[in-house]
């Protein structure tokens, strides 16, 4: 496959950045867009050129890190997948691709293709845990019984990677539908609904703090999400949030 | 948590818009099924306006609070739109919105913006008038004229026209608004499908019967 690429580019987070295209040749169908940026990567390097920085880590599409806003849509046109397990199939050859980073104030550019989002990390900070006793005295989580409908929709919701996709696709750059998540995999467990109060006011005061957008229900998110995480989560969490505050 | 933290988070504002959004629907109810007598009866739409415009529960307590619920919707649809902008302050130089959202959702601040303008109109055909009417010139009850006064509106095809582009945004504004007012307030769960089909009748039946109301009265007075 021939391609031309357009790809944003920015030397450090103080420089203004701007897009550049490269023409690319001899892509097969099977490679990963990563793989084919490896290969971009590679001449870039042959060339004496800056390569072009993007994230990446497991390339098993479960860690979360990689990202790219390609082609007006984050991880690309495929649904359900990562940056790392979309392939060049799902393109044509000489289409012309854009490759852009995830956009938003939260998530501020770091270099080329890669963003900040430790904003996602202060968000768990502010409650996306719950507090065990570790002194040897723990109770097996097992020992207590979970209606199943709770538990898969528990396990669903903690599927989130924390990937930014949500944030770069909904036209707000909101983050609640991973707010959601993390808010929803507790709030199901009799584990986290000891602090549930806390943790919903906590973490969307964060969230709010960080500058993200607000919700209005595009359901953009849902579907671009590469785990499938449901709005019926952000839906759970407006309703934690609003009782919480009453509680409060 | 302090009342204060309670009106700044984004979720208070997004529950207080759904809030807002579900009120305005019922009264759009209300005033599409009185309107629609219209094409039946004159005399029931007579009697009816006349009710509802001299009820003094409705006079002085609900129309009160339905027009501060519009400024209230409008003003925290602006304030909300331009917030949410800021929060994405370089856009993408290739977005494809379409592949995971609809033009309606995406665009409810166009949408929004028309029906403001069209409740501007509205409020100088009817609203003024009636204020002047029965406030400021203090006339004399009349049972008979409501009938009247709105046919003769709709005598001009420009306003006949104007109304029903309008009621074709407002229909698009329902389309995302109902069934995102009821997401907002947390309810989303086995019956969410029948109310999203709900949710889509009544934004095609009203919008679509007020058209039906206005061209109706064009072609018959």
């Amino acid at each position: 496959m021939k391609l031309t690429l357009k790809i944003w580019r920015q030397k450090n987070a103080a420089a203004e950045g701007k897009i550049v295209e490269y023409p690319i040749d001899h892509i097969e169908p099977d490679m990963s867009f990563l793989e084919m940026l490896d290969i971009l990567n590679d001449e870039l390097i042959m060339k004496g050129d800056e390569p072009v920085a993007f994230d990446h880590d497991c390339r098993e599409g479960i860690c979360g890190m990689c990202s790219l806003y390609i082609n007006g849509e984050a991880h690309g046109p495929d649904r359900g997948v990562t940056t790392c397990q979309l392939h060049m199939r799902m393109f044509k050859d000489g289409d012309t691709i854009f490759i852009e980073p995830f956009r938003a104030k939260a998530f501020p550019v770091i270099k080329d293709l890669v963003v900040d989002r430790s904003s996602f990390d202060r968000i768990q900070h502010a409650g996306g845990f719950i507090s065990v006793n570790t002194s040897g005295n723990t109770i097996d989580a097992n020992t207590i019984p979970i209606n199943k409908k709770d538990a898969d929709d528990a396990f669903d919701a903690a599927a989130c990677i924390g990937c930014g996709a949500c944030v770069a696709s909904c036209k707000n750059s909101s983050a609640m539908l991973f707010v959601a998540a993390k808010v929803s995999q507790y709030a199901l467990l009799p584990q986290g609904r000891i602090e549930a109060t806390d943790r919903v006011l906590n973490m969307v005061s964060q969230m709010d703090a960080e500058g993200f957008g607000n919700c209005t229900n595009t359901g953009a998110c849902e579907v671009e999400c590469p785990k499938g995480i449901s709005l019926e989560n952000i839906a759970r969490m407006n309703r934690e949030y609003m009782s919480a505050s009453l509680k409060g | 948590m302090a009342k204060s933290a309670l009106l700044k988070s984004s979720i208070a504002k997004k529950v207080a818009m759904a809030l807002s959004g579900l009120f305005l629907m019922l009264f759009l109810a209300q005033h599409f099924f009185i309107n629609m007598t219209s094409v039946f009866s004159s005399d029931t739409f007579n009697s009816i306006s006349h009710y509802m415009g001299n009820n003094p529960l409705v006079q002085f307590v609900i129309q009160p609070i339905l027009i501060v619920g519009v400024i209230f919707h409008f003003i925290m649809g602006f304030v909300l739109d331009f917030k949410n902008r800021s929060a994405r302050p370089i856009a993408y130089a290739k977005n494809n919105g379409a592949a995971n959202s609809s033009w309606a959702s995406r665009n409810m601040i166009v949408t929004g913006s028309v029906v403001l303008a069209f409740i501007a109109l509205h409020f100088y055909d009817f609203w003024f008038p009636e204020m002047v009417y029965k406030y400021v010139d203090v006339s004399p009850l009349n049972e008979t004229r409501y009938f009247h006064e709105m046919t003769e509106k709709f005598e001009s095809p420009v306003r006949t026209a104007l109304y029903s582009i309008s009621f074709l945004l407002l229909s698009l504004h329902l389309w995302h608004g109902f069934n995102s007012s009821f997401q907002s307030v947390g309810f989303n769960n086995k019956y969410s499908k029948s109310l999203h089909t709900l949710g889509y009748a009544f934004a095609i039946v009203v919008p679509f019967g007020f058209i039906f109301i206005a061209l109706f009265h064009h072609f018959n007075h």
